[in-house]
């Protein structure tokens, strides 16, 4: 049965199904319930449905930026992150042309950094590359932009390596959300917008970052790092060497598979 | 002392700022001016800009401290904007553009004289900071090409000799505001007039009609006219209203959307410089029906030549009584120039908001709509130039003034930018309908092969299609028609159009930001000869990417060009294809150049050579 809408599920089924009392929509013919004003991506990873994504994250609003959460909804593609899931939506998830979607959008980001996953300290708790790895990438296929970013060392505590950022503003956020320090913001657009911080210097030594901040713990990828932590967990034995996101984000319902690397 | 900073070489702006050659720029004295409101941030770095040539790391940091901004908010507003640097430029900023129709009248060799007498590099400042040279997205001169901005005033039909005496100018140092004014001079080019263009409007006379009819009637006469927004997108205007005036909110407001930054497109401008009143009407006669106190009319920054006459309107229609406070004694409503810095994604509604609360232009999530969460969050309506015209004929003459023309689903005219391989490019209104042919004998095109209806972000068209109609159901338009004829160079057209959305791609969504790019180094490849089949496949495969996963419509319709012409003129892309199947991504003999120099060789045993050549 193919339907469309809300409408058209009613008067196929002749009713829009309710899980605990709870709206649903439908997702690849699974009913998923939902509370009023949830994104469709937050009620799929609490039902234990995954979803690859790069730049949601439960605790911020989210800003669907990455685009790697789209989904098909009655019809239309939408960043599943800041879709509000609506009773009787059919939305479809895990089918062939979103797969590539979401495949080819991992690769503009491999494409776009530099992203060497074999020397990099993250490697193994990098959700880049385990949601990579998820969506069945096994390269960038396109000719790499290796764009010159260099790293900033400045400060005594953290080293921030560009290379490997993919502008999800998740520090961005952190920062003036939580920290309260707007240490971190965006500048330049298009290919060159970039990661910068908030110092006439333009380095983080010259800002009030310290460990304890938010932001220092949301980074999905590589930029932001400990100084003197590198590789204290042998590679092999981090996160997603032992699991794939897929399963850890099925048991952990707040869709988040935990802090950064240890 | 950088000798940017005498202040001498400013835009008109900066006068208040710059009486005296030594004449200090106080910052602090010019925050105030604005109240220290930051969503006056782009005025205000628009007169760093006039007054310094660039926004110097010491100055936004200042700015944040003035402004209780963070520093690296303000330093991310300059990155953002085409038009601020935060890098010294030279004294004189010479910036060309780079539209596909200021390229076929000749820019690029003109551009390269220019860069030869001065003897830098597209890009660079020259030694004694007196000049660089750059290009820049379409600056809305395209009946009038090529096109160039010096320190953000725009000169049109450039010629050798233009070029000549500009060079000239520069190398004596002499301030633009004493540059020759005929320089400067911007033809009017209006070459057929329709419903629009020919009745005339009495100022004030729609806003009585308003009045007498009360808000939500004259919300359903717009809605009985059938008018659609012009921009583009051809959303049911009176719906917008409806919806704006019903949404709850503390304040409303009417924002006037003269971004217009589609490549090809110039009506806006003509109407601004000749309609200004009726443009201004409709404002305030949307801004009576929604219930809004304050508009803006938001005007690109290549338009710097009608901010001061629209300054002078705005005062006289005050003068008159027709805005402000207490109009016709019956409600308050006035209107506010703001000047954009040069980014095409600020014509999107949601990005156009953002840069009004003085951000970068990032397109804002959908829902909630500008209609009940816009400026600052408040109920907001936003409309084309266009648009806001003809909503003030329907509320002056009814809604049966735009039935008399156009078809039940396209009601009343549209006004057309018409440029390219034509005899007289200009301005042309149509009612809905009209045929691409027919525009095409209208403005005397010959031998055209292609015609782009919409700009880069519409629809290409061959030959055998150029009787489909121009209407909401058939080709719908925001107004620009660019034709090319037997003797271009497609492929040349299409990769300009893929470099100009790399260029104005804001960054915000991956496949947008990465997608537009690739397809840009894409087709310069294939221009260049050294593209293969797997580039005709990626290309389309990143349009549709683009197309499916965007996050507005800068990137839904970025591939469009790339993926009409792989259909319509496929033969042309394969004509170009040096090998079917490996991915040449450089030319070897080209890598080799910094060798030769080093070694001082350029013999043929210095040169790697292809079977072909």
């Amino acid at each position: 049965m193919k339907v469309n809408s809300a409408h058209e599920l009613e008067e196929a089924t002749g009713r829009v199904p309710r899980v605990e009392g709870r709206p649903t929509f439908r997702m690849d013919g699974n009913d998923v319930p939902f509370d009023e004003g949830q994104s469709i991506l937050a009620a799929a990873l609490a039902a234990g449905y995954y979803v690859p994504f790069l730049c949601y994250h439960p605790e911020f609003e989210p800003h669907g930026s990455c685009k790697v959460c789209t989904v098909r909804v009655n019809g239309r593609t939408h960043a599943s992150c800041t879709q509000p899931a609506r009773e009787g939506d059919v939305v479809e998830s895990n089918t062939n042309d979103l797969k590539e979607l979401r495949q080819g959008l991992v690769q503009f980001l491999f494409t776009e950094g530099n992203h060497f996953c074999p020397s990099c300290e993250a490697s193994g708790s990098c959700t880049l590359q385990a949601v990579a790895y998820d969506v069945g990438m096994t390269n960038a296929h396109y000719a790499p932009l290796f764009p010159e970013r260099p790293v900033d060392a400045s400060h005594p505590e953290v080293l921030l390596d560009f290379n490997r950022c993919i502008l999800c503003e998740l520090c961005v956020r952190a920062s003036a959300l939580v920290d309260k320090k707007n240490v971190f913001a965006l500048s330049g657009r298009g290919i060159h917008k970039h990661l910068i911080v908030n110092a006439e210097s333009g380095k983080l030594g010259d800002t009030n970052l310290s460990l304890e901040d938010k932001a220092m713990n949301v980074c999905p990828v590589g930029v932001i790092l400990r100084k003197r932590r590198g590789f204290s967990v042998p590679i092999g034995e981090r996160r997603y060497d032992q699991h794939p996101i897929r399963e850890l984000a099925a048991t952990n319902p707040r869709g988040r598979t935990g802090e950064p690397a240890e | 002392m950088q000798r940017n900073s005498n202040g001498e070489h400013g835009l008109e702006d900066a006068a208040a700022t710059t009486t005296g050659e030594t004449a200090p720029f106080d910052v602090h004295e010019m925050v105030l001016r604005h109240q220290r409101d930051p969503s006056r941030l782009l005025a205000i770095l628009h007169e760093v800009m006039a007054a310094l040539g660039y926004v110097p790391p010491a100055i936004i940091s200042e700015l944040g401290t003035l402004l209780g901004l963070p520093r690296a908010h303000v330093e991310g507003v300059v990155g953002f904007y085409a038009f601020f640097s935060s890098e010294p430029r030279g004294c004189f900023r010479v910036l060309f553009s780079d539209n596909v129709t200021d390229e076929m009248a000749g820019s690029a060799e003109l551009r390269a004289r220019m860069l030869e007498a001065f003897r830098i590099e597209l890009g660079e400042v020259s030694r004694d900071d007196l000049v660089s040279i750059d290009t820049t997205s379409c600056t809305g001169l395209c009946d009038q090409g090529p096109a160039l901005l010096v320190n953000g005033r725009a000169i049109p039909r450039l010629t050798p000799a233009r070029i000549g005496a500009i060079t000239s100018l520069i190398r004596g140092d002499v301030p633009v505001e004493r540059w020759p004014g005929n320089l400067f001079t911007i033809h009017s080019h209006i070459e057929r007039r329709d419903l629009l263009l020919s009745t005339a409007l009495e100022p004030g006379s729609a806003i009585d009609a308003a009045i007498a009819r009360g808000p939500a009637a004259t919300i359903d006469e717009i809605s009985d006219s059938g008018l659609r927004g012009r921009g583009g997108a051809g959303f049911a205007t009176g719906t917008k209203w409806a919806a704006c005036r019903a949404a709850p909110g503390d304040e409303r407001y009417v924002v006037c959307n003269a971004d217009e930054g589609e490549p090809g497109t110039f009506k806006d401008r003509e109407l601004l410089a000749h309609f200004a009143d009726t443009v201004l009407e409709g404002m305030t006669v949307a801004g009576f029906a929604v219930g809004a106190t304050r508009g803006f009319l938001y005007l690109r920054a290549e338009y710097p030549f009608l901010v001061e006459p629209l300054k002078t309107k705005l005062d006289e229609r005050r003068q008159a009584g027709l805005l402000g406070a207490g109009i016709r004694g019956c409600f308050d409503f006035d209107v506010e120039l703001v000047v954009g810095a040069g980014a095409y994604v600020c014509g999107e509604e949601s990005a156009l908001l953002e840069s009004l609360e003085g951000k970068r232009g990032i397109p804002r999530n959908r829902p909630p709509y500008p209609v009940t969460h816009g400026f600052r969050q408040q109920p907001t309506l936003v409309n084309n130039v266009e648009t806001l015209m003809a909503a003030a004929f329907v509320a002056r003459f009814g809604a049966g003034f735009l039935r008399r023309v156009g078809s039940a689903t396209s009601t009343g005219t549209k006004i057309l930018s018409v440029s390219g391989d034509v005899v007289r490019p200009g301005i042309y209104e149509y009612p809905f309908g009209f045929s691409v042919r027919q525009v095409l004998e209208d403005a005397g095109a010959k031998d055209a092969v292609a015609v782009q209806v919409g700009g880069p972000s519409g629809v290409l068209l061959s030959a055998s299609e150029f009787d489909r109609r121009v209407a909401f159901e058939d080709v719908p338009c925001a107004g620009a028609l660019m034709v090319f004829d037997d003797s271009r160079d497609l492929l040349g057209v299409v990769e300009n159009f893929a470099r100009f959305f790399a260029h104005e791609s804001c960054g915000f969504c991956t496949p947008c930001r990465v997608g537009t790019t690739l397809n840009a180094q894409m087709m310069q490849r294939i221009v260049r000869g050294h593209g293969s089949r797997r580039d005709l496949k990626d290309l389309d495969k990143v349009s549709h990417l683009m197309q499916s996963a965007s996050h507005c419509g800068l990137g839904t319709t970025a591939g469009r060009p790339i993926l009409d012409a792989l259909a319509k003129f496929r033969p042309a892309f394969e004509r170009r294809l040096r090998s079917l199947d490996v991915l040449p991504t450089f030319d070897l003999d080209e890598a080799l150049a910094p060798a030769r120099e080093v070694t001082a060789r350029d013999d043929a045993g210095a040169h790697f050579l292809n079977e072909e050549t």
